[in-house]
């Protein structure tokens, strides 16, 4: 770490030494571990931008998935949708899904060429649909019916932080097979497409996810605040140290991360990376397989994506699809990633924290700023400003825009530079 | 059948020429401007309601010094006056965000990220004034439905559309007859083509480059306010009454063909029609037909569910990106 570095991150625990003693310590160690989280999403999005230069918009969508996966992982069983016909309605879905899947796939190495295969190809996957939605449309109504959606499977969270990490693997897999051709503009718009697929899906398949009704509680992988207090701890104590645990795992992942993410740049595979990134024409003609390579990278930044955002659930303890916008959770992790600086790991981080203390405690900022001018105006004979709180409330999304505008046109390298070695 | 058919008119082809008019005009903006400036304007949505929110408070302060002209709302009258207005704002924009980036020569990704900011800043302001609340146009006014009988016998339903339907479906005409003839007759028109065809020859062909960048965000800025105040008449006035279908009208633009403004048109009607079409139930035009069909008509047939309407659209942006990322119209490659 260069100096600047350590004096960047020592101004970063003073504002949070100041934010502690401003808003107290419970709130700070909320803060703490949401920070934590997003720096791992950010550290995902440096390995994506950062060492690969790949755009990548559907972040929602990535933390959506593991709030899902975590969701449905520790969530507990829901016996009355085991003792139903529920399971067996859902199997026969899934074979439908797979008899559409490989009618797609067969109709695709029919060995006709021109239009009739078109025609046939645009016939495979509309019957594969087809033969889908007759399947699914009864077993969905018949779950949200019967027994409300299908529950969880009762686990360890941490096998749910997994699991997101999985699955936003294999997204990422399918999304840069589809997309990472795309030159960069197109990418960009066409993964913010997809986010808002998945966010439609998970929003309205009430089933899977109970939808807008929101499914809470989900537990925590270290005790909860009830459970201390079950053990005869004071209240206030209980929510510190229950915090404390939940921040310590979390903690331990991001060092993990960090240091593999940190090591792999450094050595052979960091330095390919930044090659192909910096012109991958020339790295193609020297025999690397561009991409390949870029697609390790995009799946390897969305599994942290995936695990951050599933940590993110089970921390807040509950999961509402509703609650998921492009602005709080794709455009928030990109101006994280270049005012912390792109292609730095300990920038991505620095930049995680940074901004989502600035993200958090702007609209306390703008309310005692409001209410001060509100004074003043009235004082004046003006009138008071109405409405304050809500409007202050608002007040992030605007500085957000700020922030990143003024980035990107005086440091667009950001506040940690990346270290070019020759 | 007629009483069917007339449902289906009113609930598809209706709504998706209303919806239509919206994608068309606001894709001929992102589409012009990616034309020039060779980048993805993701602020546009947010111009769009900027415009609204313009024509809202002109709207107000009218009513409140006793201006309005009977018979048409007091939102569509002060519509001109919002397009200048934003107009004027979207080249204050370009001047204090954009500009300064070109001439750094920043890459179209980072002027993509710049106009994420704007997005944010725009979104931002709006919602710092006019607080999150939906507010409408009609608060004061009613909004007149016009229903329209159909001469034949047996037929019960009528053909129904609003008043700002009609008037969205007219301007967009004027709009785009206006634009035509601008870009085919036009000196500066003429120039923008040549521009959006090959920027540097232009330039070497003594185009004056900074003109024609500066008449571009006048137009996108007026037709932003335009469609943007005709969306907020036809429903309701929020903050993030444009930002939400900023991707449909970016399918617009590209299924279109970037670059090419008669695209944008057909594509974004085309858009509008499938997002109609695929949630209209269409078991209500089978049945009159059960007689003859060898099956059962279920209760209901729909492409999609209701709620993934938006998705359509995302559906087909993704599908064209991949399967043909330069759009049905062959479109501008930067």
């Amino acid at each position: 770490m260069t100096r600047r570095s350590v004096m960047l991150f020592g101004l970063l625990f003073a504002l949070f030494v100041f934010v502690g003693i401003a808003t107290g310590v419970q709130y700070t160690t909320l803060l703490l571990v949401q920070s934590f989280a997003y720096a791992l999403i950010a550290l995902g999005l440096n390995i994506q931008w950062g060492y690969g230069g790949l755009f990548n918009f559907s972040i929602m969508g990535m933390l959506m998935l593991g709030g899902a996966a975590v969701t449905f992982t520790s969530s507990p069983v829901n016996p009355g949708f085991w003792a139903s016909e529920g399971p067996m309605l859902l199997g026969r879905a899934v074979l439908g899904l797979a008899v559409g899947l490989a009618l797609v796939w067969g109709v695709g190495r029919i060995a006709v060429k021109g239009r009739l295969k078109a025609v046939l190809v645009v016939a495979s996957w509309a019957a594969g649909y087809f033969i889908y939605r007759t399947q699914i449309d009864p077993a969905a109504a018949y779950i949200e019916t019967t027994s409300g959606w299908v529950g969880g499977l009762g686990l360890n969270p941490v096998f749910g932080w997994i699991l997101g990490g999985i699955l936003a693997a294999g997204l990422a897999l399918l999304m840069g097979k589809i997309c990472l051709g795309l030159r960069t503009d197109y990418l960009a718009i066409a993964t913010i497409g997809i986010s808002e697929i998945i966010r439609a899906l998970l929003k309205n398949m009430d089933w899977l996810t109970r939808g807008t009704k929101t499914v809470s509680p989900i537990p925590w992988p270290t005790p909860l605040p009830q459970d201390l207090q079950a053990a005869g701890m004071a209240v206030n104590d209980s929510f510190l140290y229950a915090r404390l645990g939940f921040l310590a795992i979390a903690a331990l992942i991001l060092v993990v991360a960090l240091f593999l993410v940190q090591r792999a740049y450094n050595g052979p595979w960091g330095r390919m990376m930044r090659a192909i990134r910096d012109n991958f024409i020339s790295a193609g003609s020297m025999g690397k397989n561009v991409t390949q390579r870029q697609l390790e990278l995009f799946v390897l930044g969305s599994v942290l994506m995936g695990i951050g955002g599933a940590m993110l659930v089970s921390f807040q303890q509950i999961y509402d699809p509703g609650a998921y916008q492009p602005i709080n959770h794709t455009f928030l992790v990109w101006v994280m990633v270049i005012v912390g600086g792109a292609g730095n790991n300990f920038g991505a981080i620095f930049g995680g924290f940074l901004i989502y203390v600035a993200w958090m405690t702007s609209d306390q900022v703008a309310q005692a700023v409001l209410s001060t001018v509100s004074h003043w105006s009235t004082d004046l004979g003006w009138g008071a400003i109405p409405e304050i709180e809500s409007r202050a409330s608002q007040m992030r999304v605007f500085v957000l825009g700020i922030v990143i505008t003024v980035a990107i046109r005086y440091f667009p390298r950001g506040l940690l530079p990346e270290v070019r070695r020759q | 059948m007629m009483n069917e058919l007339i449902f289906f008119f009113n609930n598809v082809v209706v709504a998706s020429i209303a919806l239509g008019s919206i994608y068309a005009v606001a894709g001929v903006g992102v589409t012009l401007i990616f034309g020039i400036l060779r980048f993805a304007h993701f602020a546009h949505g947010d111009m769009m309601t900027m415009g609204a929110f313009l024509a809202f408070v002109l709207a107000g302060l009218f009513a409140t010094l006793g201006w309005s002209v009977p018979g048409l709302p007091t939102g569509f009258i002060v519509m001109p006056i919002a397009m200048v207005l934003t107009a004027i704002i979207a080249f204050g924009l370009d001047k204090a965000f954009y500009a300064p980036l070109r001439k750094r020569k920043a890459s179209s990704v980072t002027l993509l990220i710049a106009s994420i900011g704007v997005t944010l800043i725009v979104q931002g302001l709006i919602r710092l004034i006019f607080g999150s609340g939906a507010a409408s146009f009609f608060e004061t006014e009613t909004k007149q439905l016009i229903r329209i009988p159909v001469p034949l016998e047996g037929v019960t339903r009528t053909i129904n559309f609003t008043q700002p339907q009609l008037l969205m479906v007219l301007m967009t005409i004027v709009a785009v007859t206006v634009l035509h003839l601008f870009l085919t007759r036009s000196r500066l028109g003429k120039a923008m083509r040549a521009m959006a065809d090959n920027a540097d020859l232009a330039q070497v062909s003594g185009i004056n480059t900074k003109l024609v960048v500066r008449v571009t965000w006048i137009i996108a800025g007026a037709l932003a306010a335009m469609a943007g105040t005709m969306l907020a008449l036809d429903v309701q006035l929020k903050p993030d009454l444009a930002f939400n279908i900023v991707l449909p009208i970016f399918a617009a633009a590209i299924v279109g063909g970037l670059g090419q403004p008669y695209g944008a048109i057909a594509a974004g009607y085309l858009i509008g029609f499938a997002e109609s079409a695929a949630i209209f139930n269409w078991s209500v035009l089978l049945r009159p037909l059960q007689g003859i069909l060898p099956f059962e008509v279920p209760v209901s047939i729909t492409f999609v569910p209701t709620e993934y309407k938006l998705t359509v659209a995302f559906v087909i942006l993704v599908v064209v990106l991949l399967w043909r990322p330069t759009g049905i119209f062959k479109g501008a490659s930067s």
